[in-house]
C-alpha cells in the first residue's frame, strides 16, 4: 500500500517507538531486516485481525458498494495523495513530474471534483512521488523494514513519509471529528479493498507469505524511487560476473 | 493422387522454411502478439470468463508456456544455490517451479479480462542478446500498472526469463524464499514444498 492516507496514527508512532527501542536484542538474518523474528510475530498478529476483521469488511464494502462509487472513492482520495506528489516532486527538484501531478489535480478537481479521473485518461500520468521517497532521494537511508500490523509493510524511511503526510492533512485538519474518523475509516477499507486481489496471488503463489511480501514491497519501493529504472541490484552484478 | 501429395509436400516445405523467419520475430512483436492473442482468447471464450481453472490452465500451457525458459527463471530464483543442485533436482525444481508460476497465474489471469495493454517504445541493437520489452496495463478502472517483460534470444527465437509488474520482478522475488527453503531443508527440502504448494498446501 503505498498512500498514505489512513493509519490509526497514535497506533503507528507508538508501534515505530517500540521498535526502535528493540534495536539490537534480535539476530540480523537479512540486513533490511534485522528485526525479522518481532516482524514475523507482528505478521501474524495482523493475520488474525485482518482475517477476522479488515479483510471481511473490505469484502462487504465490494460487494455491497457499486464498482462506480467505490472507483470515486480512490479517485477523490488519489486526486489528494496526487497533490502530494506533486510537492514531492518539487522537493525533489523533478518539475516536470510535479508540474504533471498539479496539472492533475486542477483538470480532475475542476472538471468533475476528482470524482474521475480524467487526467488519465488524457494521458497524464500519476507522479506517484511521496515523502518516503523524497527522503530516499535526500540520501536518508532506508532503516529497517517493519511490518505493522494493520499497516503492512514499510520501513524506518517509509513509516516516517507516512507520518509526515499524516500530519499534513487533509483529512486531519477537519475539525469535526466524526466526519474526520468516518473519511479516515473510508480511504483504510478502500486501500484494503484495492488489496484484495493482490493478497490473493500471495497466498497462490507464495511459499512464505512473509518473505513474499517483504521482498515485493522491497523492490516496489526501490522501483518507485529510481522511477522504474532501478539500477541492477548486488545480487544480479554478482552474477554477471 | 501424386500431384496432390506433391502439392501437399510443397506446402509443408515452405511452412517448415517459413519457421526459422518466424523464429527470428523481434522481441516486442512477439510480446505483442502473445499478449494480443491471449487477451484475444480470455475475452472471446466464456469459460475462461467464468474462472474455470482448468481451462485457464489450458490456456497459459498453450499460450505462454512456451514463450518462457523456465530452466533460467529457475537457476535465478535459486542463485549460488543452483550450482550446487544435481541435474536431476534441477529438473524437479524447474517442473515445480513453472506448475507453481502456471498455478499463480491461473489464479490471476481471472481479474484481466476488460483492460488495454500499451506497448512502450522499444529499441534495441541488432547483436543484443537480452532485452526488456516495457508494457503498461490498464483496467477500465484503477491506474495503469506497468508489466515488463526481460527476453533473451535462444536459437528457438526468443524467450521470456522474467515479467517484473509494478517493479517487482517474479524471479527475484522468490530468492529469499528459495534460500530460506533449502537453509531449512536442503535442495530436496525445497522441492517438496513446491510440491506440496502444488498439490495444495496453504503459504507458510
Amino acid at each position: 500500500m503505498s498512500a498514505c492516507r489512513f493509519s490509526l496514527r497514535p497506533l503507528h508512532a507508538a508501534l515505530l517507538a517500540a521498535t526502535l527501542a528493540l534495536t539490537g536484542c534480535a539476530a540480523a538474518p537479512s540486513k533490511d531486516d534485522p528485526f525479522e523474528p518481532m516482524n514475523r510475530a507482528m505478521f501474524d498478529v495482523n493475520d488474525v485481525v485482518d482475517g477476522n476483521v479488515v479483510k471481511p469488511i473490505a469484502e462487504l464494502y465490494v460487494k455491497a458498494v457499486p464498482k462506480l462509487v467505490r472507483t470515486g472513492v480512490t479517485n477523490v482520495f488519489n486526486n489528494i495523495d496526487d497533490f502530494f506528489s506533486g510537492i514531492n516532486g518539487l522537493l525533489q527538484g523533478k518539475t516536470e513530474k510535479a508540474g504533471n501531478d498539479f496539472g492533475r489535480v486542477l483538470l480532475n478537481t475542476i472538471c468533475v471534483l476528482g470524482l474521475f479521473d480524467v487526467a488519465s485518461d488524457l494521458g497524464i500520468e500519476r507522479g506517484n512521488e511521496d515523502f518516503g521517497q523524497t527522503f530516499a532521494v535526500w540520501g536518508f537511508p532506508q532503516g529497517p523494514y517493519l511490518f505493522v500490523p494493520l499497516f503492512g509493510p514499510t520501513t524506518v524511511r517509509d513509516g516516517t513519509g507516512v507520518l509526515v503526510r499524516l500530519y499534513a492533512g487533509p483529512v486531519g485538519f477537519i475539525p469535526f471529528v466524526p466526519l474526520r474518523n468516518s473519511l479516515y475509516g473510508l480511504g483504510y477499507v478502500d486501500l484494503r479493498a484495492q488489496a484484495l486481489d493482490a493478497g490473493e496471488v500471495v497466498n497462490t503463489g507464495a511459499l512464505d507469505r512473509y518473505l513474499f511480501i517483504r521482498n515485493a514491497y522491497l523492490q516496489r519501493r526501490r522501483y518507485l524511487v529510481y522511477d522504474g529504472n532501478p539500477p541492477p541490484a548486488i545480487e544480479e552484478i554478482e552474477e554477471q560476473q | 493422387m501424386m500431384k496432390e501429395f506433391a502439392r501437399k509436400l510443397a506446402l509443408a516445405a515452405a511452412v517448415l522454411l517459413a519457421a526459422p523467419a518466424f523464429a527470428q520475430e523481434a522481441p516486442d512483436a512477439m510480446v505483442k502478439r502473445v499478449s494480443q492473442d491471449t487477451l484475444a482468447t480470455i475475452r472471446s471464450d466464456p469459460l475462461v470468463q467464468s474462472g474455470d481453472q482448468a481451462r485457464i490452465r489450458d490456456l497459459i500451457e498453450v499460450k505462454l508456456v512456451p514463450q518462457f525458459d523456465f530452466t533460467r527463471m529457475t537457476a535465478l530464483a535459486m542463485g549460488r544455490n543452483w550450482r550446487n543442485a544435481t541435474p536431476e533436482q534441477q529438473k524437479q525444481l524447474t517442473d515445480q517451479f513453472r506448475a507453481l508460476l502456471v498455478r499463480t497465474y491461473a489464479g490471476a489471469l481471472n481479474q484481466y479480462r476488460s483492460e488495454t495493454i500499451d506497448y512502450k517504445p522499444f529499441k534495441m541493437n541488432p547483436d543484443d542478446t537480452e532485452v526488456t520489452v516495457r508494457t503498461q496495463v490498464t483496467k477500465t478502472s484503477g491506474q495503469p500498472v506497468s508489466i515488463d517483460y526481460s527476453l533473451e534470444k535462444t536459437p528457438e527465437g526468443w524467450k521470456a526469463y522474467d515479467v517484473i509488474v509494478a517493479g517487482v520482478s517474479l524471479v527475484t522475488n522468490y530468492r529469499d524464499e528459495f534460500s530460506a527453503q533449502i537453509k531449512n531443508g536442503g535442495i530436496d527440502g525445497l522441492v517438496k514444498t513446491l510440491a506440496d504448494r502444488n498439490k495444495g498446501a496453504p503459504a507458510k
